[in-house]
């Protein structure tokens, strides 16, 4: 079997006396798009910021492509090819939309301070290229016409999408979101679920995501791992995880709609 | 060619203007308006920490006064007899080489101690950085005012009066100029991002350590080349000049201004140099009015003149806005 594309080694983060999350073992393929679980406060964000490098594990390690990140610097790890969207929507508020994505697409830059200062011809064609690119992203979003507007401008749905927009342009090779149809209605969700699978191609995405909405995770991924109290308890294909008697149990005998 | 056009008119400009000002202006108003210089170059340098990164620093007149004190000295030392050695020179030409070389000495030394406060502002944020950055300050005030070999508590009398309208009006512009390019850039965004959001600015790959870094440094460095300018227009200095308070008129210039605005903080500057000198009229109540003007000024702007909006000069120079490439 080839080596996986993220592999979480027994990772486990404590906080004090918390176990947020514990010896959770996890590997994600190529071209996988996969779903991570589990009711409030079972780890999940948690997992995400481990393998963001917002936090380091406090045992185990992450590997990407055979490398190990845990304990790398978070912008490292993001211009290695991790991105990541947030649950509680992290936008630059005061900078524009294009701005916003062109922020990401900012480790692809090659031109250094001294030109940007004197304005080379160098930097200008470089910038022009970033801005291009950045447009590009927020086109595949559907948010050309925001270019110039300020982030926070944009209806709830669309910051959503303006935070994937962002995280594409640092084109990374591993998408993490992070609830993404959170808030949404469900015509908006279904429009996600087509736009997640449309960019999943269009860029040969492998993604990772984290999602409350059961429609949307059933409906799209391939494979779900389920968490509870930082222990997962579950991992199998979305027809095998909603009947798993641990996965019922764990959501307190909730029935999991279809 | 044409990127070349702005800066060769502004030195054309800036020789024309230094030649007939001080000959057809009244000294006191030319003094201000070369403090006016001075005090553009200070906010538009702390608008670089405060205003574009959100770091707050209120340590800015320790920095000026890192530049002013090391500027003079190596005029003092180094840069005077060598310009006297320069013979075959115009003395302007001469006795601005010696400028020059002194600003950058000034300038640097200001940007290495810019760098050591930098470091704390890895780990601290907000009203934690703002403590480290004024005990830094005082430091640097105290450990002036205690070391005899630089004047002490008498000060530093006989500095060369290299800095003319030329030099100051010089830096005025390059320092304009290089926030602008700046803000313009994919490094400024970078630096505009950490001030709106550290955690997400991180997690696309920012590098948070080096630009919060390089914002103290650059603000810092400028800071430096301020206090040389203001040592070598005054001829003399004194650690009182470069108190708690001086930091926090430049503060006043920035959040006035408007964070993030390089235009603003030019305002600002202007207009807070220019209010206790026209008020001098009323005598007692100068400094009652100034201040109840400035309270105005912020319960009505709250965000400051600008806002983080600028002023489009570019429209002067001929140049196109930069548009949105689709």
């Amino acid at each position: 079997m080839t080596t996986p594309l993220l592999h979480l080694d027994k990772i486990t983060m404590q906080f004090g006396g918390l176990k947020a999350v514990s010896e959770v073992d996890y590997a994600i393929h190529k071209g996988e798009l996969v779903g991570l679980i589990g009711p409030n406060g079972a780890g999940k964000t948690t997992v995400f910021n481990c393998i963001t490098g917002v936090y380091t594990p406090t045992q185990g390690k992450v590997m990407f492509e055979g490398r190990q990140i845990s304990g790398m610097k978070a912008n490292r790890i993001a211009c290695g090819g991790i991105t990541r969207t947030f649950q509680n929507i992290r936008l630059f508020s005061r900078l524009t939309c294009l701005d916003n994505v062109a922020v990401a697409a900012h480790p692809h830059h090659k031109a250094g301070l001294a030109s940007a200062i004197l304005q080379t011809p160098a930097f200008e064609a470089d910038e022009k290229a970033l801005k291009a690119q950045a447009f590009e992203m927020l086109d595949v979003l559907g948010l050309a016409d925001y270019a110039d507007q300020p982030a926070t401008s944009l209806a709830y749905g669309q910051q959503r999408r303006l935070e994937i927009a962002r995280a594409l342009a640092g084109k990374p090779r591993l998408l993490l979101l992070d609830e993404p149809a959170a808030g949404l209605n469900p015509q908006e969700s279904e429009e996600l679920m087509t736009l997640i699978t449309g960019i999943r191609k269009r860029f040969e995405l492998t993604i990772l995501l984290i999602e409350h909405d059961m429609k949307v995770v059933m409906g799209i991924c391939e494979r779900i791992a389920v968490l509870d109290y930082g222990v997962k308890i579950a991992e199998g294909t979305p027809v095998e995880i909603r009947s798993n008697p641990k996965v019922i149990e764990a959501y307190l005998g909730e029935e999991m709609p279809a | 060619m044409k990127r070349f056009l702005p800066p060769i008119l502004t030195i054309f400009a800036l020789v024309a203007l230094n030649v007939l000002l001080p000959r057809v202006m009244n000294p006191y108003y030319f003094q201000v308006l070369m403090l006016i210089g001075i005090n553009v170059v200070l906010a538009v340098s702390l608008n670089l920490v405060n205003g574009f990164t959100g770091q707050f620093s209120i340590g800015h007149a320790g920095f000026m006064a890192v530049g002013a004190y090391a500027s003079a000295m190596f005029t003092l030392k180094i840069g005077a007899p060598f310009a006297a050695s320069l013979t075959g020179v115009p003395l302007p030409v001469a006795q601005g080489i010696a400028l020059l070389m002194a600003l950058v000495a000034g300038g640097l030394l200001a940007a290495g101690a810019g760098w050591l406060v930098g470091l704390p502002s890895l780990r601290l944020r907000g009203d934690y950085l703002a403590i480290v950055t004024l005990g830094f300050g005082e430091i640097i005030r105290v450990v002036i005012l205690n070391v005899n070999a630089i004047g002490g508590a008498r000060g530093l009398p006989g500095i060369p009066p290299y800095a003319t309208f030329f030099w100051v009006f010089g830096v005025v512009a390059i320092v304009i100029g290089l926030a602008r390019n700046l803000a313009h850039s994919t490094h400024g965004r970078a630096l505009f991002a950490i001030r709106d959001d550290e955690i997400a600015a991180e997690a696309l790959g920012v590098d948070t350590t080096k630009y919060k870094v390089l914002a103290f440094v650059l603000g810092a460095f400028f800071a430096g080349v301020a206090g040389g300018l203001f040592a070598h227009f005054l001829s003399y200095l004194n650690p009182s000049s470069f108190t708690f308070i001086k930091s926090i008129e430049v503060i006043a210039m920035v959040v006035l201004g408007g964070m993030g605005s390089i235009s603003g903080s030019v305002m600002a500057a202007i207009v807070l140099t220019l209010l206790p000198e026209v008020l001098r009229s009323v005598k007692d109540f100068r400094m009652v009015i100034y201040a109840l003007m400035l309270i105005v000024l912020m319960i009505t702007r709250p965000q400051g003149l600008m806002g983080t909006r600028e002023l489009d000069l570019g429209a002067l120079f001929g140049r196109k806005k930069a548009k949105v490439v689709s």
